[in-house]
């Protein structure tokens, strides 16, 4: 592989940022000026010397090539991560100014990376057995989980109660109870130790202030934790697979222990959602020769990035082991064997009535499912009164956009990229509409980010 | 999307609209149908309820397609090469407003580098990447300046987005996305032109004119009676470019007219054409008001300014009343000078050339009015010859010219000389005076700027150094040097990038801040030059 091939696109680095303000700052800093003694190895480990405000110039190294995503050191203060030093050098790297010629690492480089190459080696072996690590005795770890399941079932009857009288009274009523209700009876349920439960509580208290059509929403809000108590209620009657989603759902951790998939895995799309305690990133992959679309989930305390970072058309070939439960698309990162380079692959595609009945199927072997993950092709974003639809090219059908999808910004640049003709739009498409994460546009082109 | 009605094999307990009206309701007032109420009430319906909402989910069907979106014109240009692609990405991400501000460090100031960058793009004939294009108009739509370069580059996709959306409705509004197309049938032209809004008939107009003068000119002459005050004095506005002796008779007409913006624009146009009625009006009336004094030793002009404003001279376009603080007959005389072609001066003062003209005395105490109605005058003519002469000398103690030509007219001078003369004439002004008055004159040279004239800016900033200015007070002059300078200088520059030691003069510090300040124009140089190249590579 040529560096040439190698290299990344200024917007697959900024990617990497973990907010505004990095990718402000690496920008600056992705020229030639400040940089000194830069060089880069056709394995992908880049360097160079950024002179600050200090005397001493800044030591920055990034290792791309690490099977487990980029590494990055530098020797500023900054607690960021990547810093905007590491950015700017990757930036300068992706550049072709040729500021960043081959060459040999220098010492200081070349430490770190043979202390990290001993490290993995270190870990690889130690971890060379089973993934599962069971600490203490399996007798203590069950009674502990059949400790957390009783709390669960106490919490589930409680809920059931709550729904029951809610239904009773009138749902007409929850609009005059407001969100206090709600609040103290998700705090309930992350005392009973489901926080599946107490996050979905937490959002029926948002519904009867959600606008018009709030009542149908709630009940079938209701309707589906009702459905989610009496699994949990009932779950050693149900097949296993369902008995691991409904587990799923109320919020056990599950161990990703599916077999291992090597494919040569694309990155469709990665985004972040923030609440107040948590940013949760995902990160959606498609797998070349499979076919299949898993996710990949991956935490951050709030206000900072989450470590796993993969830019959107970079592909990479690696093992994914499958979360339990059917219906499941989550997986777990396993082993990467090579590091993430540029792909002209494109995941196969469906017409809009093909993608609605995909999601039909899914709520078959997950009802609590809200979208799924759905390539469509040929699709022309349209224009529906206010709102958007994406309308098949050679149909008469279309899936209008959810309503948060509608009001991003970039919506604009897919309508943008289409400029009225099909394009190939990535997404998730559930009851409320489709979402649209990744673009390509008709003919050749590269992936165009939509999150 | 549609969700399936509720069918034949709906569970029992009923239709969805039911079980909604039953669970506003509340079981203890209503029941489903064929349920008994109770305590098994609610249970049942949430029941009935999880079956429903997972069924009728099930059931989602696509919608009914709209109008699809009539198609964005092609854009025929070819692609940006990859790597200035990625550049644009990168001057793009760089908005203002996202954190930083404060000291600007060593770094390029990227968004000052997109309009370099769109007009080179523009000249390479590039087009823009798709998805881009939002980024592009939200970055026209923050700053004017930036419009016409980006409209231009953003081609007709842009004009289609912006159709769809209102924020950027600017962009149809501005006609400065190149020359816009002109409707092919000469029959289209006349309809839109009777039929169009305002902005597209302005459009429209320029485009004709642009074209064909004359064309456009009796396109306005045909609804020229029935059109508004306002809109007659835009119109008349656009005859500026390819105004022509063909446009006198027309213009004379105007000088009637009812608006008095309308007269006194059509009285401008006029006066700049040289061979029309009213500008031989004018100068008989200025010529009359100036004459030169052979009775002394040395020649000396005498001024005699108007007694009066009559309303010949006020239908030539003469405002009666002067502003505030300013004598009437000074405020005629100065009206009539600027108005007069240049070329009747030459006669009146025996065959002198404009520099033997400027270099007379002037008696009383008029030199100043009566130079400053020359300066207008020159710019309004776009006469070279004598812009030249008041502009002097640029290394002339009293800063160049005579001490009426303020810096912004010496500006507005120099934008009638050639590109060459003009940077000659700032460098030599630089090279004595210094930069502290040189940011205006800098604005109106062409870039990048000529080797005499780059080196000048480098000697003086060096010399600002040395002299233990602080830097910061050259900081306007330095943002445009990052802009302007040749990148070609940036090899030159490098020896000032060090931090030099601290001598007695200096004050503390700032050689950190100059040595930074340099770093970061050599740096922007550097940027420019692969960005130049970046665009150029195959």
């Amino acid at each position: 592989m040529t560096q040439q091939a190698v290299r990344w696109t200024a917007d697959q680095v900024l990617a990497l940022a973990p907010d505004a303000a990095s990718r402000k700052a690496g920008s600056k800093l992705g020229a030639a000026g400040p940089w000194s003694e830069a060089g880069s190895t056709e394995e992908g480990t880049v360097w160079g010397l950024c002179r600050g405000s200090g005397s001493k110039p800044y030591q920055t190294v990034v290792d791309i090539a690490d099977s487990a995503g980029p590494a990055y050191k530098c020797s500023c203060p900054s607690r960021k991560f990547p810093c905007k030093h590491a950015l700017g050098l990757l930036l300068l790297w992706a550049g072709t100014d040729g500021a960043v010629p081959s060459g040999q690492a220098p010492d200081w480089a070349a430490q770190w990376l043979e202390a990290r190459r001993r490290r993995a080696e270190g870990r690889s072996a130690a971890g060379g057995g089973s993934g599962a690590a069971s600490p203490g005795d399996p007798e203590a770890a069950r009674r502990r989980a059949e400790r957390r399941a009783e709390r669960i079932t106490a919490g589930a009857a409680e809920l059931e109660q709550r729904l029951t009288d809610l239904l009773r009274g009138g749902l007409a009523s929850a609009e005059r109870a407001g969100y206090g209700l709600w609040e103290e009876t998700a705090a309930r349920m992350v005392d009973a130790q489901a926080p599946g439960l107490a996050a979905r509580v937490r959002e029926l208290g948002a519904i009867p202030s959600s606008g018009p059509g709030w009542p149908v929403r709630l009940l079938e809000e209701c309707a589906l934790l009702h459905l989610l108590d009496q699994g949990w209620l009932r779950r050693e009657r149900l097949p296993d697979d369902l008995a691991a989603t409904v587990r799923s759902r109320v919020g056990l951790p599950g161990s990703a222990d599916g077999p291992p998939v090597r494919d040569h895995w694309l990155v469709l799309a990665q985004y972040d959602t923030a609440d107040a305690r948590l940013t949760t990133r995902r990160i959606w992959l498609y797998g070349a020769e499979s076919g299949r679309t898993a996710l990949l989930l991956s935490y951050g305390a709030a206000g900072r990035a989450p470590e796993l970072a993969l830019p959107v058309g970079l592909a990479f070939e690696a093992e994914l082991s499958a979360y339990p439960g059917a219906g499941q698309p989550r997986a777990a990162l396993g082993e990467r064997f090579t590091p993430a380079a540029p792909a002209a692959i494109r995941p196969k595609g469906l017409t809009t009535h093909q993608a609605t009945a995909r999601y039909g199927e899914a709520l078959l072997a997950d009802p609590w499912l809200d979208s799924c993950p759905v390539t469509l092709e040929r699709v022309v974003p349209t224009p529906d009164g206010d709102s958007w639809q994406l309308a098949d090219a050679d149909g008469e059908s279309a899936l209008p956009l959810t309503p948060s999808a509608r009001s991003r910004p970039e919506l604009w640049r897919l309508i943008a990229l289409s400029g009225g003709a099909p394009v190939t739009v990535f997404g998730e498409c559930g009851h409320r509409g489709f979402t649209p994460l990744t673009a390509w546009p008709q003919g050749e082109g590269e992936a165009v980010p939509l999150c | 999307m549609n969700t399936t009605p509720a069918s034949a094999g709906a569970p029992a307990g009923g239709s969805w609209e039911e079980l909604v009206t039953v669970a506003l309701l509340g079981t203890e007032r209503r029941t489903l149908q064929g349920q008994r109420p109770g305590r098994g009430a609610p249970a049942a319906l949430l029941d009935a309820a999880a079956v429903e909402t997972v069924r009728r989910r099930a059931g989602v069907r696509p919608a009914r397609a709209a109008a699809r979106p009539e198609p964005a014109a092609p854009d025929p240009r070819p692609a940006l090469p990859p790597a200035a692609a990625r550049r644009l990405a990168t001057l793009l991400a760089d908005r203002p407003g996202t954190g930083g501000g404060g000291r600007r460090g060593t770094a390029p100031d990227l968004m000052e580098l997109l309009p370099q960058w769109l007009a080179l793009a523009n000249t390479h004939g590039f087009a823009a990447p798709p998805g881009t294009l939002p980024a592009l108009l939200d970055a026209a739509r923050a700053r004017t300046d930036l419009r016409p370069a980006a409209l231009a580059f953003a081609g007709p996709r842009a004009l289609w987005l912006a159709r769809l959306n209102p924020e950027w409705r600017f962009a149809l509004r501005s006609s400065s996305g190149g020359a816009p197309a002109l409707p092919e049938e000469p029959g289209r032209i006349q309809q839109l032109w009777q039929e169009g809004l305002f902005a597209e008939r302005v459009a429209l107009l320029s485009a004709v004119r642009a074209k064909d003068p004359s064309a456009g000119r009796e396109l306005l002459v045909a609804t020229w009676a029935t059109e508004r005050a306002e809109d007659r004095l835009m119109f008349l506005d656009s005859l500026r470019s390819g105004l022509c002796a063909e446009d006198e008779a027309f213009l004379e007409r105007a000088l009637a007219d009812r608006s008095r913006n309308v007269r006194a624009t059509a009285a401008e146009l006029l006066s700049a054409l040289p061979g029309s009625a009213l500008a031989a009006r004018m100068a008989a009336r200025a010529v009359s008001c100036v004459a030169v004094d052979h009775t002394r030793g040395t020649p000396l002009v005498t001024v005699e300014a108007p007694h009066e404003c009559d309303a010949a001279m006020e239908r030539d376009g003469v405002v009666p009343k002067p502003p505030a603080g300013r004598g009437e007959r000074s405020w005629w005389l100065g009206q009539l000078v600027e108005a007069a072609p240049l070329a009747a001066w030459r006669e009146r003062f025996g065959g002198r050339s404009p520099e033997e003209v400027v270099a007379l005395p002037v008696a009383d105490g008029w030199q100043a009015e009566l130079h400053a109605a020359w300066c207008r005058a020159a710019v309004r003519q776009r006469d070279p010859g004598w812009s030249r002469a008041l502009l002097g000398v640029p290394s002339a103690p009293e800063a160049g010219g005579p001490g009426a030509v303020s810096l912004a007219e010496r500006a507005k001078l120099l934008a009638t000389l050639g590109a060459g003369e003009r940077a000659e004439w700032v460098a030599g002004f630089i090279g004595t005076h210094g930069l502290s008055e040189a940011f205006q004159l800098l604005g109106v040279c062409a870039v990048p700027w000529a080797g005499g004239l780059g080196r000048a800016v480098v000697d003086a900033l060096d010399i600002a150094r040395d002299a233990g200015s602080y830097p910061w007070s050259f900081s306007g002059v330095m943002g445009l040097a990052e802009r302007c300078l040749d990148p070609a200088e940036a090899g030159r520059l490098e020896g000032l990038t060090s931090v030099p030691d601290e001598s007695e003069r200096t004050a503390p510090g700032t050689g950190d801040y100059w040595a930074e300040a340099f770093q970061r124009l050599v740096t922007t140089l550097r940027l420019r030059a692969t960005m130049s190249a970046e665009l150029t590579a195959p």
